[in-house]
């Protein structure tokens, strides 16, 4: 069969750090091949590479069997090669069309743009390939998973035949991944190639027909998907076993940490998001929070951090209500959290590594004294959470958070929330773009945060998540409690229906 | 999780940085100074006179007639460093912020009006007058500062409208109090009279003609601590964390709207210094300011070219200072003075424009690496 790309003994070097070492990588035509890797493997820099936007230190790329030099992605693009980032490039105010066609624009009489030939061409692919999507709908207005077929069909506007895709479902909801998956197939049949980075075996195992490991930079073998259990490929990324179940033993609960009661939040469009909310997470117990995206989980946590303003009821942290403070207050009085959308409320990018880690803390003892930073306090203390937590990066401490790769950016903000041990853990979407040895250990951290006697109350859209950690289970349906049970109790059928709101169990209460 | 589209960063997203801002600023010194070369010998004349000209205003060594030597044209080279270095600074510790401070010119007639005033009006022993008079502009430089600080922490204003708009309100207000409020000299009618002694900068080398003063020791001073507080203090983290990332800053407890407003007036107070230097170190008396000096503007470059760090700062305001100075000699050695302007405007757009420059060296470094590879290529023997 022909190979659609090869890259041959590719070498990328950064700064402190060999990206990708020798690695050799051929892709068939017409096949979905996955990309595995623990984070920080060197999965992005190899696509970014063939996608032009780094320049291999050494190695050869060939397309359809001709070798090439992609010195950027207008190159990349001719040779029809288009990439999906995992941070979506859109323009929020324009529509679906003024989107697809930014930089390749038909031109109409007198330099003018064509606007309808550009949608009924956008049309077309979108029926083609089943992607539904409205030309003319604005960018704000749909869903995350529409803007991510908004990037698909901006690649295959330009004609391009082999599509990259990084990580592209860390973002979504089940029912959309399922959907991609599907969108895949088709892309494939109607002659495409396509490469795909994902930590979620089960989505590789799903659509993928060979996937390349990576193992810090090197390549550790191709392999045929249908022939290779999960279990074989998580051994060939991490290098060891991988458990994929907790273990953990029985939670023994104490007082209430965190109440919440009759709390009501609207959303930014002014509609109620959660509607008479209330739930109590006591010391000692991991309770999960679960839902389909969009139900009021995001305004949920935003009222309970702090960072929008609740309508009426009241939050209650170790018998005080926190309401009313502002985000540094119920920070302090005990409340750690690792947020949903980690760029923008997480991490400072352009800050070093060290310094993201002390956000919370830069202005006390023993990191400062005196308004004055503490190099050496600040730089041991890093060093403590970076060895701990497995932080991976070409210039430890002192590495721009920017330049670090996806997963290890979600490790250094879970090192820094699960260090600050306070009463309650927030955490949303803690392993979101994680690798499934990083998975195990932020998964055994959180249990033994429990065990110490926190709170955690814990907000995740995967399934397997809330059933592996919970230990009680709560189910958000358009803004409301409906269903509020044991674990033990349960299965993912029940929770499917509590989730859809067609069944309301609430009899976990304390 | 939805970037707006940034398509000019690309190459600063993907965290690829080879070049140091150093060396980029350093290839635009030189494509300027080829650039003037050439632009001698284009139009006639010599560029022998370029060089002594430059030489002479850096050393106070005359290359066409060796042994004369003036200490005189280094001192000036330095005084003219002196209130870019300072606006440079203000510029520099605003954009660390995230904020633009395009309002130098206000604050700079301001902080002078404000030093002049004490000058003029207070008595007080020497050494303790300077200083009140410096602190007075940095007062009244804050002040100028504050309001397009707190309209766009509060109000989401954005700081460069009101930030010129301040430019003339500070021209046109300061006029009038001048005016009203201070000795006029009666001889000129456009200026005050001559300031107190013991308010003035005095000279470090009272035998030199140059004017270079204490004003100098000032700038350096607001250098280290321009640097020690942005990069030590927890002040300055916090300030940085806010300019790089308000939502992270505000998270994590940081009071974002403070910030801003605080970092608006540090920067206003520090333009409001450069006024007073200017004031008490070289005119000697209070002005009536009828247009702008550019010396808020020249900080936007010096800031530019500095990279917006306390010793880059440092180095381009003595940079630019050197080619104010160098525009007499220029005259001088019959160079027409603008060809020092052109120079600075070469290196301003060059700095701009920086991603030409790492696209050059990125050529650049390709073409070794290859070289390189085909060097090597027998002995490795892969493929
Ligand atoms: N622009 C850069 N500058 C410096 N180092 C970089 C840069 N980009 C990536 N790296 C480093 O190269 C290594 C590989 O990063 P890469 O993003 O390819 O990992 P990845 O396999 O995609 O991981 P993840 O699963 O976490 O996304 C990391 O250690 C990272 O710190
Ligand atoms: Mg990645």
């Amino acid at each position: 069969m022909a190979y659609a790309i090869e890259m041959l003994n590719i070498t990328k070097d950064f700064p402190g750090i060999r990206a990708n070492d020798n690695v050799t990588l051929r892709v068939e035509e017409n096949t979905v091949h996955a990309l595995l890797g623990e984070n920080g493997a060197g999965k992005s820099t190899i696509m970014s590479i063939l996608f032009g936007l780094y320049q291999p230190t050494s190695g050869t790329i060939k397309v359809k069997g001709k070798e090439v030099v992609i010195s950027d992605p207008n190159v990349a693009n001719q040779l029809g090669i288009g990439m999906v980032h995992q941070h979506f490039k859109l323009v929020e105010c324009f529509t679906v069309t003024e989107n697809i066609i930014l930089g390749a624009e038909p031109k109409g009489k007198f330099g003018t743009i064509d606007m309808k030939k550009a949608a009924a061409r956008v049309k077309e692919l979108s029926e083609l390939y089943g992607l539904n999507v409205d030309p003319y709908a604005k960018i704000r207005d749909i869903s995350v998973g529409m803007q991510q077929r908004v990037e698909i069909l901006k690649m295959l506007y330009r004609n391009a035949d082999i599509l990259i895709f990084d990580e592209p479902t860390a973002v979504l909801t089940p029912q959309e991944i399922h959907e991609l998956m599907h969108i895949m197939r088709n892309l494939v049949k109607e002659g495409k190639t396509i490469l795909l980075i994902t930590h979620k075996l089960k989505e590789i195992k799903e659509a993928a027909d060979k996937c390349t490991v990576l193992r810090k930079g090197k390549c550790i073998g191709t392999i045929d998907v249908k022939t290779t259990s999960e279990e074989e490929m998580a051994r060939m990324m991490v290098g060891r076993d991988v458990s994929f179940a907790v273990e953990k033993g029985e939670a023994h609960p104490k007082e209430k940490v965190l109440e919440i009661k009759d709390l009501c939040v609207k959303n930014v469009k002014g509609l109620m998001a959660v509607k008479n909310f209330s739930l109590d997470v006591r010391a000692g117990e991991i309770v999960g929070l679960a839902g389909i995206d969009g139900n009021g989980q995001t305004e949920l946590v935003y009222a309970l951090t702090g960072l929008c303003k609740a309508e009426s009821g009241q939050v209650i942290l170790k018998g005080k209500d926190i309401l009313k403070l502002p985000i540094k207050k119920r920070l302090d009085s005990g409340m750690a959290h690792v947020p949903e959308d980690r760029h923008k409320h997480g991490l400072v990018l352009d800050f070093t590594l060290k310094e993201n880690f002390v956000i919370h803390y830069y202005d006390r003892e023993p990191f400062s004294k005196h308004g004055i930073l503490q190099k050496n306090e600040i730089d041991q203390y890093a060093d403590k959470l970076i060895e701990q937590f497995d932080v991976r990066s070409g210039q430890g401490k002192d590495t721009i958070v920017r330049s670090m790769s996806g997963g290890n950016q979600q490790k250094a903000i879970i090192a820094r929330e699960i260090d600050r041990s306070s009463d309650l853990l927030l955490v949303v979407q803690p392993t979101r773009g994680l690798d499934v040895g990083a998975i195990e250990y932020i998964h055994k951290r959180i249990v033994e945060e429990r065990d110490k006697g926190k709170a955690v109350l814990l907000v995740s859209f995967e399934l397997d998540e809330i059933m592996n950690l919970s230990d009680r289970i709560a189910v958000i349906h358009d803004g409301e409690l409906s269903g509020l049970v044991y674990q033990k109790d349960v299965d993912e059928n029940v929770l499917g229906l509590m989730m859809a709101g067609s069944l309301k169990r609430v009899e976990a209460v304390v | 999780m939805k970037s707006k589209l940034k398509v000019t960063t690309k190459r600063k997203d993907s965290g690829e940085k080879k070049h140091s801002h150093l060396t980029i600023s350093l290839i635009a010194v030189a494509v300027g100074l080829i650039f003037a070369f050439l632009l001698t010998i284009l139009t006639g004349r010599s560029p022998f006179d370029l060089l002594t000209a430059l030489v002479r205003s850096m050393t106070g060594f005359n290359l066409q007639n060796l042994g004369s030597f003036n200490i005189m044209y280094v001192l000036n080279w330095f005084l003219n460093a002196v209130p870019i270095i300072m606006t440079g600074l203000s510029v520099a510790f605003a954009y660390r912020t995230g904020l633009f401070n395009i309002g130098g010119e206000g604050q700079i007639i301001a902080g002078s009006t404000a030093a002049a005033a004490v000058a003029l009006l207070v008595k007080l022993p020497p050494i303790i007058h300077p200083i009140a008079c410096i602190l007075a502009a940095a007062a009244a430089g804050a002040l100028w500062g504050f309001l397009p600080g707190f309209l766009k922490a509060y109000r989401g204003i954005n700081e460069v409208v009101i930030c010129i708009m301040m430019n003339y309100c500070g021209m046109y207000a300061c006029a009038w109090f001048t005016k009203v409020f201070l000795p006029i000299d009666p001889n000129t009618n456009d200026r005050t009279i001559a300031i107190m002694e013991s308010a003035e900068l005095k000279q470090v080398f009272s035998n030199s003609t140059s004017q270079f003063n204490w004003g100098f020791i000032v700038a350096l001073l607001a250098v280290v601590l321009f640097w020690f507080v942005i990069e030590k203090t927890t002040f300055g983290y916090s300030l940085r964390a806010t300019g790089f990332n308000k939502e992270a800053a505000r998270f994590a407890g940081m009071k974002v709207e403070r910030n801003i407003t605080m970092s608006m007036m540090i920067s206003g107070a520090l333009t409001g210094i450069a006024g007073a230097l200017l004031i008490l170190g070289i005119y000697r008396y209070g002005r009536i300011f009828t247009s702008f000096d550019n010396f808020g503007f020249d900080g936007i470059s010096v800031a530019l070219v500095g990279g917006s760090t306390g010793i880059g700062v440092l180095l381009a305001g003595m940079l630019f200072g050197l080619f104010k100075a160098a525009s007499g000699n220029l005259q001088l050695f019959n160079i027409p003075k603008e060809i020092s302007e052109l120079i600075q405007a070469i290196i301003i757009y060059l700095v701009a424009i920086q991603y030409a420059i790492v696209l050059l060296l990125d050529k650049i470094s390709e073409r070794k690496i290859k070289k390189k590879e085909i060097e090597e290529k027998p002995e490795g023997g892969n493929v």
